[in-house]
């Protein structure tokens, strides 16, 4: 396999045929932000929140291909400032409540908001729905009200478990993600999946009764480093 | 009752369900098909029939819920026997579909949206059906109705509750009727000005007879020597798209032609189809001649399923003539063409999501790259043209590239079928030479008065009368043919609300700023329309507008924010008007008056603080 070289933010990174922008960079220690993508779960480009600037059009980085010798923006105050507009709409899409939520330190959405220095309330208006709670499973719950519909957890339980467990329905602002039955318990899903471990769900809306709370707040994954540190880090070594 | 799975049905509706599977041969590919026909004859998608379709066709059942969940005509609760679907487009409601729809409803006893408790009738609103030159227009069932008034809306009812189809409400003897006989007293062409290569008379079968006598490769330079551009609105050159697509490895290559013409005011291809349906399949088949595909695709839209048996006629017609099928020509050259129904969605009108909803998945933008010309359809090499494009490309086989490129001028060659509707004394469709500015055209269609003029639909530019001297071309003002007349009793933020309504009902949900940021902006603007806007909230739809186009996937996305940005521009004073600084000393873009709606319901009263007029 062949690579080349190509420019984040001014840095220069080799890139192999084939990969996309954030793969390169993930490689390089250098963190795109992202949501819905997933370390081993096929790329999706929904969210947005790793859009680049490249050869100055705008891409999805977890999906678009590197490009030899291409200049891309990642962390321009202009970028910055268009994934903060992304994180915004997905809080007010839902009902995210960190204060009461368990997820809270856990949490992507959280994280993200904070690395991308969401610091007071927004412009936006507040969605509100108002969407059922599926607590029919004896292991899991589900708080949809808490959903950013990034999916991962249809690809892990697809690509993952063999399993199918969830789907995209709806279209528009009422597209959601549903379960494969008329609610969690009509579906085959377990708390071993893949898709329902703590790792795929990026917020708190795939819940595992039982285990609440088990680390304290501030001991929690974010309470040690930004979004993305282990990636950067990855760098310094 | 267990909604998981067949068990649940009855054993004739499962029977049926079972024998509309087993007629596309269980292909999960074909589930708009499928689903199509569960719609029709049960008249819902019921989670029953959903489980039974899943096993049949060995998808998930979710998979199949996905894809009914997603398009507008297919439905997750009973609909009536009859289903009326008013056109909800801004040119239906400004000719008088409020009134039509208020007769509907005294008539039948429901509001719009309700299904009579008998299950004779539901009544619905559906954006643009593509009858805007004769609104106000509406779809019963399978059939269309134009130039509705509240009295014949009243005599349709009556006719339905006694038991008339809605075929019976066209013609006594529509069955009697030939399929263009149907579709002609249905609706009117309105062809206005016939141009040089598609609406003045076409020989038949000139432009393929050539063609099988041309090595592929010469029949692909000489439409890249005429410049023609793909007439959908994107304007990619159609030679550069065929050559690509040719020069792709594959075993099967497959050509598609986009017939979903969704963009408010489009009604251009709607008249090819009635008009020229031969020619579209010919120039299909020299498509697949030149880039070596034997399997084609028409994808029509749903709205335009009273145009189904006249296509279906037509094809079989020309297998019947040795022009598809096996050996076309005499020669080693098999092609056929599959008509492929939508079912309500504007996004399958993006080359992507229309080759997702050909899958038989819901209507997605696919990621880009790959691009369809490597892997489209089912991964294939695939060309996406729209009807305008294949039909002028049969005339360019027959006429010349020369004589194609001489119309027109530099950049945008040979000719553009316009559709004009809205307030001008001649609506209908316009074949002229690109290069004329928006004032010959209004000249020619009575629109001298305009005030406003909506060139290319929802997602294209809203123009004043200081720029009616622009010219029509892919270079100034590109349009895929919709071109929108309004006069200057028209309230521009009324259209742009309504246009940002289309957008949210429209976005196929798949990436965030498309999504939520357009339910944003259209309660931006309905605070413009209350006259409860700071002017902060001029800097915010701004803003917002640059995030939406800047990070969308999808050409939905990137353009969904012009009708505000246009407007923005070239009609400032209608926003400066509105705005007023707030005296709540509330934060901009917050609008407290709606906040507190639902309060005041509960509350049954107004509230102390923000309503003037309060009282106990």
């Amino acid at each position: 396999m062949t690579g080349f070289t190509f420019t984040i933010d001014g840095v220069e990174v080799a890139a192999k045929d084939g990969q996309t922008i954030m793969e390169a960079a993930d490689a390089a220690g250098i963190y795109i932000p992202r949501l819905c993508d997933h370390e081993g779960l096929r790329h999706q480009g929904a969210c947005r929140v790793c859009t680049v600037k490249a050869g100055g059009r705008s891409v999805a980085a977890c999906t678009q291909p590197a490009a030899p010798d291409q200049a891309v923006e990642n962390e321009t105050p202009h970028v910055t400032k268009l994934r903060r507009d992304l994180v915004e709409m997905l809080f007010h899409e839902g009902n995210h409540l960190c204060p009461i939520c368990e997820a809270s330190g856990n949490c992507e959405l959280q994280a993200m908001a904070y690395r991308l220095d969401m610091t007071q309330p927004t412009r936006f208006p507040y969605l509100e729905p108002c969407r059922p709670l599926d607590a029919s499973h004896p292991d899991i719950a589900l708080d949809t009200n808490r959903c950013i519909t990034c999916g991962r957890c249809i690809r892990a339980s697809e690509e993952v478990d063999g399993k199918g467990v969830f789907g995209y329905v709806g279209r528009g602002i009422h597209r959601r993600v549903a379960v494969n039955g008329a609610d969690l318990a009509d579906t085959n899903a377990a708390i071993t999946d893949f898709a329902i471990s703590k790792e795929v769900c990026p917020v708190g809306c795939i819940i595992r009764k039982g285990e609440g709370f088990a680390i304290p707040i501030g001991e929690r994954e974010f309470d040690k480093g930004l979004i993305g540190h282990e990636i950067e880090e990855k760098k310094r070594d | 009752m267990d909604t998981t799975s067949e068990q649940g049905l009855p054993p004739d509706e499962a029977e049926r369900i079972a024998a509309i599977c087993e007629g596309v041969g269980d292909d999960p590919h074909r589930m708009l098909d499928i689903l199509r026909a569960v719609q029709d004859e049960l008249r819902w998608i019921s989670p029953a029939a959903m489980g039974l379709i899943a096993s049949r066709t060995g998808l998930s059942r979710i998979a199949v819920e996905g894809v009914a969940s997603f398009y507008a005509f297919l439905s997750q609760a009973p609909k009536g026997r009859v289903t009326i679907r008013l056109c909800d487009d801004i040119v239906d409601r400004f000719a008088g579909m409020p009134e039509v729809a208020a007769a509907f409803e005294a008539a039948l006893g429901i509001k719009v949206g309700e299904t009579s408790a008998d299950g004779a009738v539901s009544l619905e609103y559906t954006p643009c059906i593509g009858l805007c030159d004769q609104a106000p227009a509406a779809m019963i069932n399978d059939v269309v109705l134009t130039g509705l008034t509240p009295g014949r809306a009243g005599d349709i009812a009556a006719a339905l509750k006694a038991g008339q189809s809605p075929e019976e409400l066209i013609a006594q003897d529509f069955l009697d009727l030939t399929p263009h006989e149907r579709a002609t007293r249905q609706v009117e062409n309105n062809i206005r000005h016939a141009g040089a290569s598609l609406l003045s008379p076409v020989p038949d079968g000139a432009g393929l007879a050539k063609a099988l006598d041309m090595d592929p490769v010469r029949i692909i330079a000489e439409i890249e020597a005429s410049g023609l551009r793909g007439c959908g609105g994107a304007g990619f050159g159609t030679g550069r798209k065929w050559r690509f697509a040719a020069e792709t490895e594959a075993e099967r290559r497959i050509i598609i032609c986009n017939a979903d013409e969704g963009e408010p005011g489009t009604f251009k291809d709607r008249v090819l189809l009635t008009e020229r349906p031969h020619l579209l399949a010919e120039g299909m088949t020299i498509a697949a001649r030149a880039v070596g595909a034997s399997e084609g695709i028409l994808y029509l839209r749903g709205e335009y399923v009273y145009l189904r048996d006249l296509i279906e006629e037509v094809l079989q017609d020309r297998r019947d003539r040795g022009l598809l099928g096996q050996g076309i020509g005499g020669q080693d050259f098999d092609f056929d063409i599959r008509l492929q129904l939508g079912a309500g969605a504007y996004i399958c009108g993006e080359e992507g999501a229309l080759i997702s909803s050909c899958e038989g998945l819901p209507g997605e933008p696919k990621t880009r790259p790959p691009f369809p010309v490597t892997q489209g359809y089912l991964g294939l090499p695939t060309v996406v043209n729209n009807v305008e494009t294949f039909c002028h490309a049969a005339r360019i086989l027959d006429q010349g590239a020369q004589w194609f490129s001489d119309m027109g001028h530099a950049g945008s060659h040979g000719t553009k079928l316009f559709s004009v509707s809205g307030d001008c004394l001649r609506p209908g469709v316009y074949e002229l030479s690109y290069g004329l500015s928006v004032r010959e055209l209004l000249a020619m269609a009575g629109g001298e008065d305009a005030a406003a003029v909506a060139v290319g639909g929802a997602s294209g530019t809203m123009i004043a009368r200081d720029q009616f001297d622009r010219c029509l071309s892919f270079d100034d003002l590109a349009t895929g043919g919709s071109v929108v007349v309004f006069n200057g009793s028209r309230n521009i933020l009324e259209i742009v609300e309504y246009y940002m309504s289309f957008f949210v009902h429209e976005s196929c949900g798949f990436c965030t700023p498309c999504r939520v940021g357009n339910v944003f902006l259209h309660k931006a603007i309905g605070k413009f329309r209350k006259g409860l806007a700071n002017p902060e909230d001029i800097e915010y739809l701004k803003d917002l507008s640059g995030t939406i186009i800047e990070t969308s996937r999808c050409g939905l996305g990137t353009t969904s924010p012009k009708p505000i940005l246009t407007t923005l521009e070239n009609f400032p004073l209608v926003y400066a008007a509105t705005v007023k600084p707030s005296k709540d000393r509330i934060r901009a873009s917050f609008d407290i008056q709606s906040a507190i709606d639902d309060a005041r319901h509960m509350a049954k009263r107004g509230s102390e603080i923000f309503d003037e007029d309060y009282s106990e």
